[in-house]
């Protein structure tokens, strides 16, 4: 099996080559940088965030009886749009979720099955069926309040950009099935936090139905969260110990 | 060592082809390989691009020509593939950007040492003083973005400091524009060099205006906008090297004696023997190409290549660090500043004039470079080192 850990020609580090090393260090403490500091940096950005406009909005809900669940909503005090949207990302890191485990299950068929931790095809298939199963939960029950499943909301939009790297790592032929897990760990352990704030924000909302079926998908998703960590930790002692992987401790 | 150009056929054009794998290997090693492999990467991509690009114009102002260039020009589409997709994955765009700077450094360095000609010396000289401050700029930026170190791309190899200061580099266009060589008199390694600089820096510019929309930091997307802004002035005065005269078939053989010289140069130095081979590959196919145009240039122009081309190759490019000549040109020359096609002090730039009305003006709403880099000095492991070694010995003297 590939893996990281392994001693080789790593040229990154000063220490490749500490006489030039030493010289560009001693250079770079006899310039005279532009004056100010790293505040100016900040003034600029200030000045973009107060101009700034937001990478975009939630669709209106489209159909009558959306219109009248939003109203509703709004007697109450509470905007739906809130609660539509963070449906929304759900359901996109969701959808991203199973192509991340398509990208495992490839780099688990090169590197090989680990049955002694229960690291196998099967297993992993399981958990994206999962992922594949809340898709379809959270969009039911944004079509249960009239709203439109395809629409892209703002923080679903948010959530892919955070999932570019985690995708990268997952993709790239060379990095290794620890590696691997180690970006599934990150989006687990996010996708965990967030159905746990679904299923209360669905019950502020009063949405006691959704607020249900949230609950059934975020304990499947703490399970994720146990065997992926779990294999994580046994693939990387496994490697520093050339021992035997062991078995995540039963749930 | 030395290649005969008038021996060696190379592979003919009617031979080479390629399978997507072919054109999507495995990249370099970011962490692994040495810089110069990076550094030949992203030139033979400049190189590349170049060829291409001049291939297309030539074809929309020729229609005789159209079948022959499209010919060639497939076979440069998918060199350029084949070399861009080196770049891994795991290099971010500033990365990759801190790599950029430092092709233009070292090989514009290199091409200054061994240019015959004085007045391109010069004009070498002076580009590589704005692309050795662009390197700064973009340290400070990767590492106050980021948080990380550029010395893990440049290894070393070369300064992180200021050189002419990139606020200042902006100009009014015509004092980008120098004299042209002679076609007529001027060496083949003078047409080679203008050539292959120019591809280098058109490049870097076509590169930062298409990656400094991926930033979402506003003060990254304003110094690719500033930065893009100095590469295009650096094309401009690049091509305004070449001789305007020289025929279009002429150009075409220059060319490709380019890009046989840069491979070769690349073969030449390549530590890593998968790319080597990739290299080596590449010259044969170039060879081919050259062979080519040799061959319709006696048929069009009627005249022998060789009294555009050189017999043999000169010495290859040096990819390695300049540092000492570098710091040299930086002490002697960084306060010069351009008028018309001439170098002059930086006091003898009028205050009024065109240049420093420009600069003005696109800098009175603030600079990113100065931004940017405000109090900005490199260390090993990026500045914050200094800041958390500061806090750590401050808490551990409390407790
Ligand atoms: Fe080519
Ligand atoms: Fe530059
Ligand atoms: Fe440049
Ligand atoms: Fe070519």
């Amino acid at each position: 099996m590939k893996t990281s850990g392994d001693m080789g020609k790593n040229r990154t580090g000063v220490r490749m080559s500490p006489k030039e090393a030493k010289a560009m260090e001693e250079a770079a403490a006899n310039i005279h940088p532009p004056p100010g500091d790293e505040s100016k940096i900040a003034e600029v950005r200030e000045s973009y965030h107060a101009r700034a406009i937001p990478v975009g909005s939630v669709p209106p809900p489209g159909s009558v009886k959306g219109m009248a669940k939003a109203a509703a909503s709004a007697v109450t005090g509470k905007k739906a749009s809130v609660l539509l949207d963070k449906m929304g990302e759900r359901m996109a890191f969701e959808r991203t979720g199973v192509r991340l485990y398509e990208a495992l299950i490839t780099k688990l068929a090169s590197a090989g099955e680990v049955d002694s931790i229960g690291l196998t095809e099967e297993a992993l298939r399981k958990i994206q069926d999962d992922e594949l199963r809340h898709m379809q939960i959270v969009a039911e029950a944004i079509e249960e309040m009239g709203a439109d499943p395809t629409a892209e909301t703002p923080c679903a939009d948010v959530a892919g950009v955070q999932a570019k790297g985690i995708l990268q790592v997952l993709t790239d032929p060379r990095t290794t099935l620890a590696q691997g897990l180690s970006a599934i760990l990150t989006a687990e352990l996010v996708d965990n936090a967030s159905w746990e704030m679904l299923v209360d924000l669905a019950r502020d909302f009063g949405n006691d139905e959704a607020a249900n079926a949230f609950e059934d998908a975020r304990r499947q998703e703490e399970e994720h969260v146990r065997l992926v960590r779990g294999w994580l930790e046994a693939l990387t002692r496994q490697e520093s110990l050339g021992a035997p992987a062991h078995a995540p401790p039963p749930a | 060592m030395a290649l005969d150009l008038t021996k060696e056929k190379g592979i003919p054009l009617d031979q080479q082809r390629f399978t997507w794998p072919d054109l999507v290997r495995t990249p370099l090693s970011k962490l692994d390989d040495d810089a110069f492999t990076r550094v030949r990467v992203i030139l033979m991509n400049g190189i590349e691009n170049e060829s291409w690009l001049f291939q297309h114009q030539f074809a929309r102002c020729n229609a005789d020509l159209r079948k022959e260039l499209a010919r060639v020009r497939r076979v440069e589409q998918h060199q350029q593939t084949l070399v861009n997709w080196l770049l891994p994955p795991d290099q971010s765009a500033l990365e990759t950007t801190i790599a950029y700077e430092q092709v233009a450094v070292e090989v514009t360095a290199t091409v200054a040492e061994h240019e015959p000609d004085p007045y391109m010396k010069q004009v070498y000289r002076f580009g590589l003083l704005e692309d050795f401050d662009h390197l700064y700029r973009y340290s400070a930026l990767l590492d106050r973005l980021e948080g990380k170190d550029p010395n893990v791309i440049l290894q070393s190899y070369t300064d992180i400091m200021p050189g002419r200061p990139t606020w200042v580099e902006h100009r009014h266009p015509d004092d980008d524009i120098r004299a042209h060589y002679d076609r007529k008199k001027a060496h083949p390694l003078t047409k080679i060099h203008a050539l292959l600089i120019l591809a280098a820096e058109q490049q870097t510019r076509n590169f930062y205006a298409t990656v400094g929309n991926i930033y979402a930091d506003p003060i990254a997307r304003q110094l690719y906008a500033e930065i893009s802004s100095i590469e295009e002035q650096h094309v401009t005065q690049y091509e305004s090297l070449q001789d305007p005269h020289e025929p279009w078939l002429e150009k075409w053989l220059l060319h490709e004696a380019t890009e046989v010289y840069c491979y070769f140069s690349c073969m030449h130095q390549e530590g890593n023997t998968r790319i080597k081979q990739i290299w080596e590959q590449m010259l044969a196919y170039e060879l081919g190409h050259l062979n080519y145009v040799m061959e319709l240039f006696k048929k069009v122009e009627k005249r022998d290549p060789f009294e555009v081309l050189p017999k043999s190759l000169p010495q290859p490019l040096d990819f390695a660090s300049h540092r000492d000549y570098v710091r040299e040109v930086l002490e002697k020359e960084v306060d010069l500043r351009a008028q018309g096609t001439q170098f002059v002090p930086k006091e003898k730039e009028p205050q009024d004039g065109p240049s420093a009305t420009y600069r003005n003006y696109m800098n009175s709403k603030g600079s990113p470079s100065e931004t940017v880099a405000a109090g900005y000095r490199w260390m090993p492991g990026t500045e914050l080192i200094a800041r958390a070694q500061a806090l750590r010995a401050q808490e551990l003297g409390v407790h």
